[in-house]
């Protein structure tokens, strides 16, 4: 696999610049008391990450397959470690969707937190970082740094600043969960690291850049090993059923911001599409039924779960885990269509996974719950939230016109093409996404008001206003004009699908 | 000749235009009606202007955005959309007028609502009208459902949220778990979803997968309202009487049976429908529709309630009229399009009319009510003829057309099915006309609340006003136009069915 270096593209080490900005300014805020000031600063620079990771979406090559932006300094050369940064068409869009969440939990939260206000954006910063550094980093032992560092914001945030009683317990779990996770992870980093050396291509070397172990051969029983242990982390962190209970507690428990995170980045799935697909192609081919299976199994559970939820935020829980069994039957497509989809699906939901969520927010706001009992009529008083909700609610029902629908529907072309009938199936996640949002939508904002509190709320304030407002455009365009973002991924896509096919010709070779 | 041209796209931006008028007038009652108007009119214009590109089986094409690498949301008008975007913006003209005696010109928010999404319906329908491709039209027609969904709502009561509520779940439900699989199987077999008249699959596409396809399509598509996805029609009927007339005789049920038409030629073609046997298939669902509809509607005593089951029947005339691949089958289909919607929106207006000005809504009230309301119920005579079939209106001619081509394919049984339900439609029309022009009147507010009311002068029942009635006459005096000289719609039609 080649790449293209950052400074033949931008003339600076563009990626590093938009890891290390969010930690940059969290020092920044290290000397600021007032707390106005604070809130400021934070913005300003979410903001200019912003700003550069549209620099790197323009710069971006879509019709090249490579790595892009890349820069590579040697980090531990004895044992094959550097510090190696890049994206491809997979990642890189990843980035500004990163950026933009961030930019819209800050605005959210504005006034709402005010218990600690400076850690809690030094918090939300140092997570961005290392989210940014996930996203972007091409060696193995580089991104599960970031992965594991991940973890403290996150835990931090949904202990000190969650909105449920059980929030401590809520944090814990959710620790020791993705640390089970990241001990599989590092054993499967580590056995392809290892198994590097017995490569023809590595003249004894160990390695863990992603992009020499794309090149090598791999063989194919270690490739099982590897896959097993890989999966299990990224499903456990994805939510994949069965490894999903932390989720629901997570969101309900935590503030309104670490779901967006949670809820609206799928790292999970990218975890498939960066590391399993292209690394253990032989092995996903051949347990290729079982994700499918995982993938129809959560679509349904998840659905129907979210059916009975009298919780906005539960049900998105489950909504959410849906729409990653959906995800991952494109995955599991191992044609084009299948992966576009999954891509575009994952990319969509963190706009209207975060659009619901911010709703919940907003209405948890104002009437101190959102539990549907004490909802109803809303739309009389909130009239601009509930057009936001509705804008949403139709990018969750995947209504065409929407960002929601190109991603479903090109997963439900490669499903139909690779498994026919199980694709039949995950066609009633689609409907039954309609029956549970449109339900709760009407309950929530239509009917009689039935609470004081509904009564007296405000409609959106202009800086909420004019986050709903950015979602909604975004959520509108994407569904309007997809190809502006297929254009982006297919080459990468159809390299991946190559050695996908490369993979099964293989496997198929051997079983003859 | 196949042209380019943003005409298509200018015909679907003036409602949407029209619709940010309304919002922008909303305290300023006529100026609010007369934005819906003047969209109207120049939508038709709009839409008239592309008549002569189309005439000799032309069309006007615009790609509007790329939406999957070789998949554009993209508008393509031709004669079959001319005809059906022509009559929705000629009956939104209309319609709108009537909502003004209808509802009052009072600066209500549900009144402007009504007049809002009145305005996107339009824009849906357009949509619909000139897709080119699957992907488009599944588009308008899923936003066409989101769209209406306020309208059956409007009034806000338990029973209209009730109603409002059944209408989103068949519609949604129907579209998603038929309607989406058969555009993505069609992708898989054909390789495209353009239309293409005389059909896209190629020669070696399996003939048990097509079948399902067709199924899932006449199943996904409930707007046509074939029975069993039908249900929806008679619950919608919650809504106000002007919204009624236009989604439930024009917009939202000539767009299903639109679809139905795309499907059948211009995706399966002519050819490959007769091949399968899903002509024959369709006569069959179709004829039963028809036959049970009538049945029912039979049995109703609610004015707005027969209307929707006379529909339901009348939409099967036309999907039936396709079925019978036949030039002269497809010609009485399309023009029963056309006919159906003036004759049932001149019944619909006319139902909105009595209960103005009586506060009825059941056939068995209507005694008498010709002498105190001349105007609506003329109208309404002409309606009625048109809809069972009778000279000199255009329900005739396109009853001939069916027939004709019934004989041309040589299905009697047709015939003996259209023969059969034209004598249940004349039976449940006839029974009202009769006692509306024929029985002595009843007075005014008779019964348990009545007993007083000799002792004071009975109120006069009388029309209520221009506003209400010249719409209503329109309608008919075209349902009489078109039974009289159908020659220049009929030169437009036979561009798609010969």
């Amino acid at each position: 696999m080649n790449e293209i270096a950052a400074v033949e593209q931008v003339g600076f080490p563009l990626l590093s610049t938009l890891v290390f900005l969010p930690a940059a300014t969290m020092v920044v805020l290290g000397f600021v008391r007032s707390a106005r000031a604070l809130r400021r600063v934070a913005l300003g620079g979410a903001v200019a990450v912003l700003g550069l990771s549209l620099l790197l979406v323009i710069e971006f090559q879509t019709d090249a397959a490579e790595f892009q932006f890349a820069e590579q300094v040697p980090w531990v050369p004895a044992i094959g470690l550097s510090y190696h940064l890049a994206v491809d068409g997979v990642s890189v869009l990843f980035v500004p969707l990163t950026a933009l969440l961030v930019v819209v939990v800050l605005l959210a939260s504005w006034t709402s937190v005010r218990h600690q206000p400076k850690a809690y954006l030094m918090a939300v910063l140092a997570f961005e970082t290392a989210a940014i550094g996930v996203f972007t980093s091409v060696d193995l032992i580089l991104f599960f740094v970031f992965w594991e560092l991940m973890l403290i914001p996150t835990y931090v945030l949904i202990k000190v600043w969650g909105s449920g009683s059980q929030r401590g317990r809520a944090a814990l779990r959710y620790v020791l969960a993705m640390l089970l996770g990241s001990a599989a992870l590092l054993v499967g980093f580590v056995l392809l690291g290892v198994s590097y050396r017995s490569a023809p291509e590595s003249g004894g070397e160990l390695s863990f850049d992603l992009l020499a172990l794309m090149d090598s051969t791999r063989p194919g029983g270690n490739q099982t090993a590897v896959f097993f242990l890989l999966a299990f982390a990224f499903a456990l962190k994805a939510p994949l059923f069965p490894f999903h209970s932390w989720l629901p507690a997570t969101l309900l428990e935590g503030p309104i911001g670490m779901a967006v995170f949670l809820a609206g980045l799928k790292m999970g799935v990218f975890g498939f599409l960066r590391f399993v697909l292209p690394l253990t192609p032989d092995a996903f081919a051949a347990y290729n039924w079982l994700i499918a299976g995982l993938g129809v199994v959560a679509v349904l559970y998840g659905a129907l779960i979210a059916l009975v939820q009298l919780d906005l935020r539960r049900l998105l829980a489950f909504a959410s885990i849906s729409h990653v069994g959906l995800a991952m039957l494109g995955l599991s497509s191992l044609n084009a269509q299948g992966l576009q989809g999954a891509l575009f699906l994952i990319v969509s939901l963190g706009l209207v996974s975060t659009g619901m969520l911010l709703v919940a927010g907003f209405i948890h706001q104002r009437v101190g719950t959102a539990d549907l009992a004490a909802l109803g009529g809303l739309a009389r008083r909130t009239p601009a939230l509930a057009t936001f909700a509705l804008i949403a609610a139709l990018g969750a029902v995947a209504l065409p016109g929407t960002s929601g629908f190109p991603g479903e529907f090109l997963i439900l072309l490669g499903a139909f093409q690779a498994h026919g009938w199980l694709a039949t199936i995950a066609v009633t996640t689609v409907i039954l996404a309609a029956a549970y949002v449109l339900v709760f939508f009407e309950r929530a904002f239509h009917g009689r008001v039935r609470s004081a509190t509904v009564e007296a709320a405000v409609d959106l304030r202009p800086r909420e206003a004019v986050t709903a407002g950015v979602l909604s455009v975004a959520i509108l365009i994407l569904g309007l004009f997809p190809a502006a973002l297929l254009n982006y991924s297919s080459a990468s896509i159809e390299d991946l699908v190559g050695r996908l096919d490369v993979a099964t010709v293989a496997t198929v070779a051997t079983e003859d | 000749m196949d042209t380019t041209g943003l005409t298509p796209l200018l015909a679907l931006l003036v409602p949407v235009l029209g619709a940010a008028g309304v919002v922008l007038l909303r305290r300023h009652p006529p100026a609010r009606e007369l934005c819906g108007i003047l969209a109207g009119i120049a939508q038709l214009g709009l839409v008239a202007t592309m008549v002569p590109a189309v005439r000799d089986g032309g069309t006007v094409s615009v790609t509007l955005s790329t939406f999957l690498p070789e998949v554009s949301i993209a508008l393509r008008a031709d004669a079959l959309g001319i005809v059906l975007a022509g009559t929705a913006a000629v009956l939104w003209v209309l319609t709108t007028v009537y909502a003004m005696g209808y509802f009052g010109t009072a600066p209500d928010p549900a009144v402007t609502r009504f007049h809002f999404y009145l305005c996107l319906t339009m824009a849906a329908t357009i949509g619909v009208a000139f897709s080119a491709n699957l992907i488009t039209l599944f588009l308008f027609y899923e936003v066409m459902t989101v769209i209406t969904y306020p309208l059956v709502t409007l009034t806000g009561t338990p029973e209209a949220i009730r109603g409002g509520r059944r209408y989103l779940a068949y519609q949604l439900g129907s579209a998603i778990a038929f309607l989406l699989p058969a555009i993505v199987l069609t992708y898989i077999e054909a390789g495209t979803f353009d239309f293409v008249p005389g059909g896209i699959f190629g020669p070696d596409a399996s003939g048990v997968l097509l079948v399902i396809v067709y199924v899932f399509f006449l199943l996904g598509i409930a707007k046509a309202a074939l029975m069993p996805v039908h249900s929806w029609l008679p619950a919608a009927m919650v809504a106000p009487v002007p919204v009624s007339a236009l989604l439930h005789a024009v917009a939202v049920v000539n767009v299903g049976v639109f679809c139905v038409m795309r499907v059948v030629l211009d995706v399966y073609g002519s050819d490959l429908t007769g091949d399968l046997g899903l002509g024959v298939l369709t006569l069959v669902l179709t004829s039963a529709t028809i036959l049970v509809a009538s049945l029912y509607a039979l049995r109703l005593d609610n004015l707005k309630g027969i209307l929707a089951y006379s529909t339901i029947g009348q939409l099967s005339y036309m999907m039936l009229g396709v079925a019978l691949l036949s030039p002269a089958g497809r010609t009485g289909a399309i023009l029963h399009l056309v006919g159906h919607s003036f004759s049932k929106i001149t019944l619909f207006f006319a139902v909105g009319s009595i209960y103005l000005a009586t506060h009825r809504a059941l056939a068995s009230e209507l005694r008498g009510i010709g002498r105190q309301l001349p105007w609506t119920m003329t109208a309404f005579a002409i309606g009625a003829l048109s809809i069972i079939g009778l000279p000199p209106t255009v329900g005739f001619v396109a009853k001939y057309f069916l027939f004709v081509g019934a004989v041309e394919a040589g299905q009697w049984a047709v015939l003996v099915v259209l023969s059969v339900s034209t004598l249940l439609s004349a039976a449940y029309y006839l029974r009202i006309l009769r006692s509306a022009l024929f029985d002595a009147p009843v007075a005014a507010h008779t019964g348990s609340t009545g007993a007083t009311a000799g002792l004071l002068r009975p109120p006069t029942v009388t029309e209520r006003g221009a506003l209400v009635v010249a719409p209503m006459l329109v309608t008919a005096a075209v349902t009489l136009l078109l039974g009289v000289a159908p020659g220049w719609l009929l030169d437009l039609i036979r561009v798609v069915s010969e």
